[in-house]
């Protein structure tokens, strides 16, 4: 079995005040996938991925990641596994100095410090942010706490990477360069944006959400050209392929 | 809202100054911790009428600037943008307490006018010694000390994030303020402006902490903060906090002040 696998079976999720979020989501990402979730406001991706980290659970339905089936008992399993790097680096930075909070998760999963500490290192090579280690994260600029945020989850090593809105309220140099980092990497990737220029870089697979289900899931290229389909979801194409010569 | 702005930013000059590199910056914030605790407690033990015992104590929060590389003025600052809160404290008693306690010249000071500079100067010294403490510890490893000296987890924690989330927090209200301020023209400042801006500030401030929390349990959050660093409490920590424990011990015995005063009467005589 791969444990980079994620299997989603007829989802269903209604929020407490009745608002219906998913209405029967399926799909299937396999090792090593990049794969975009896109869709407009309310469509459901923020739900969707709250319950990739089992920060909600389904009302009906079945959610599989690696060999193991999302439910109360197996959320510290889930957690190891899935990575979610969320959309405001505020919220995913409040440990004291950058180093601290990328070492908060490997600590918590009960490694020695010395090993936490490599990691730390590590993750921090790996977005190319090691000189921020000793600094607080209120001071650091929108890219840096960028980078710093996703550096938290790499240090945990997980097998699925899971991005809301990576490239939100990044300079265009901030956006590439994240773009060119997240190319590096070989984790499976789902990828939450608006951003479809992104996803046209670093996804060969897109699932469209429309009012909580799936509308569409197929190659990047094909959806991306499908002006119908785009329009119905509330989309646009991409700005790269609006003047391309058919 | 400039006054806001300013005050965000000297709240980061504290982390600032906290990042130097000194001796007394080096100490284990333990024994920074427990010195700065016992002269609490010493200073606060004093009578209601002492004022000149308690001027010689005014050593540790200067050794404190010195050792620590703090400026003086900034910590004066610091103390007079509290003390309003003081002088309230203090401000009925001499209203109250009418006994004449002490003739200079020929002004007869009551009890509550000494009581009211006690109060200001037992508030100027503790502030002094706490914000010392913090200039030289940086609040994060006062909240570690804090955490190793067995205080519950819980206060602990509130501490940190009170301190980490404090500046999205400024920065949040001082857009929402703006926003407001260029819509406003100088009508629609007034109280139901203000009660809905501060209700959005704690919707907003509980959406974000729970995404907080939902970050933290993705990360394996079960209630402690870990900690990176090995802590070391030796010989030189035993030694600070002895040596300054048992001055205030020495000092609240003995009047330094009136000994002082009655030896300089002497050689005058």
């Amino acid at each position: 079995m791969s444990h980079h696998l994620v299997e989603a079976r007829d989802l269903h999720f209604t929020y407490p005040d009745g608002t219906p979020a998913l209405r029967g989501v399926s799909f299937r990402i396999t090792h090593g996938e990049a794969v975009a979730l896109v869709g407009a406001n309310g469509a459901g991706k923020s739900t969707l991925l709250q319950h990739l980290t089992g920060c909600l659970l389904p009302a009906s339905g079945t959610l599989l990641i690696g060999d193991v089936y999302l439910d109360k008992k197996t959320l510290p399993v889930i957690r190891r596994t899935v990575g979610m790097v969320f959309q405001d680096p505020d919220d995913q930075l409040f440990m004291p100095t950058v180093g601290e909070d990328v070492a908060f998760g490997p600590l918590n999963m009960g490694l020695p410090p010395a090993e936490a500490q490599r990691r730390v290192r590590e993750a921090l090579a790996a977005v190319g942010a090691e000189h921020l280690i000793d600094r607080p994260p209120y001071k650091l600029s929108g890219g840096e706490k960028r980078a710093a945020s996703i550096a938290t989850v790499l240090a945990m090593s997980p097998n699925i990477l899971v991005l809301d809105e990576p490239s939100s309220n990044l300079d265009p140099r901030g956006r590439r360069q994240l773009i060119e980092m997240l190319k590096t990497f070989t984790h499976t990737k789902i990828i939450a944006t608006h951003d479809l220029d992104l996803v046209l870089d670093l996804c060969p697979r897109t699932i469209v959400l429309h009012k909580g289900a799936v509308a569409a899931d197929g190659p990047t290229d094909a959806i991306m050209n499908d002006e119908n389909l785009l329009r119905e979801c509330r989309l646009e194409k991409p700005l790269r392929l609006q003047f391309r010569p058919e | 809202m400039g006054a806001l702005d300013s005050r965000f930013f000297d709240l980061g000059a504290m982390d600032r100054l906290a990042r130097q590199d000194t001796p007394l910056h080096r100490l284990d914030g333990r024994a920074k911790l427990l010195a700065t605790l016992a002269f609490l407690v010493t200073v606060v033990s004093f009578d209601r009428y002492e004022l000149s015992a308690l001027i010689p104590f005014v050593v540790f929060p200067v050794a404190l600037c010195l050792g620590g590389n703090v400026p003086g003025r900034w910590l004066w600052r610091k103390i007079l943008l509290a003390a309003p809160f003081a002088v309230l404290i203090g401000m009925f008693n001499p209203l109250i307490d009418r006994q004449p306690l002490l003739t200079i010249g020929w002004w007869q000071v009551s009890g509550g006018w000494i009581s009211f500079a006690s109060i200001l100067l037992r508030f100027a010294l503790t502030v002094a010694a706490a914000l010392a403490l913090a200039a030289v510890t940086g609040f994060n490893n006062v909240c570690t000390a804090l955490q190793r000296l067995g205080v519950p987890r819980v206060f602990v924690v509130q501490l940190l994030f009170l301190h980490r989330y404090l500046f999205v927090l400024v920065e949040e209200t001082m857009r929402l303020v703006r926003a407001r301020a260029l819509r406003s023209f100088g009508r629609g400042t007034g109280l139901r402006a203000f009660g809905s801006l501060t209700g959005h500030l704690l919707l907003r401030t509980l959406d974000r902490a729970q995404r907080v929390h939902q970050a933290m349990s993705c990360r394996g959050f079960s209630g402690a903060m870990p900690a990176l660093r090995p802590a070391r409490f030796g010989g030189r920590e035993i030694v600070f906090v002895l040596g300054w424990t048992s001055l205030f011990v020495a000092l609240r015995c003995v009047n330094v002040s009136r000994w002082l005063g009655a030896a300089v009467l002497e050689l005058w005589s």
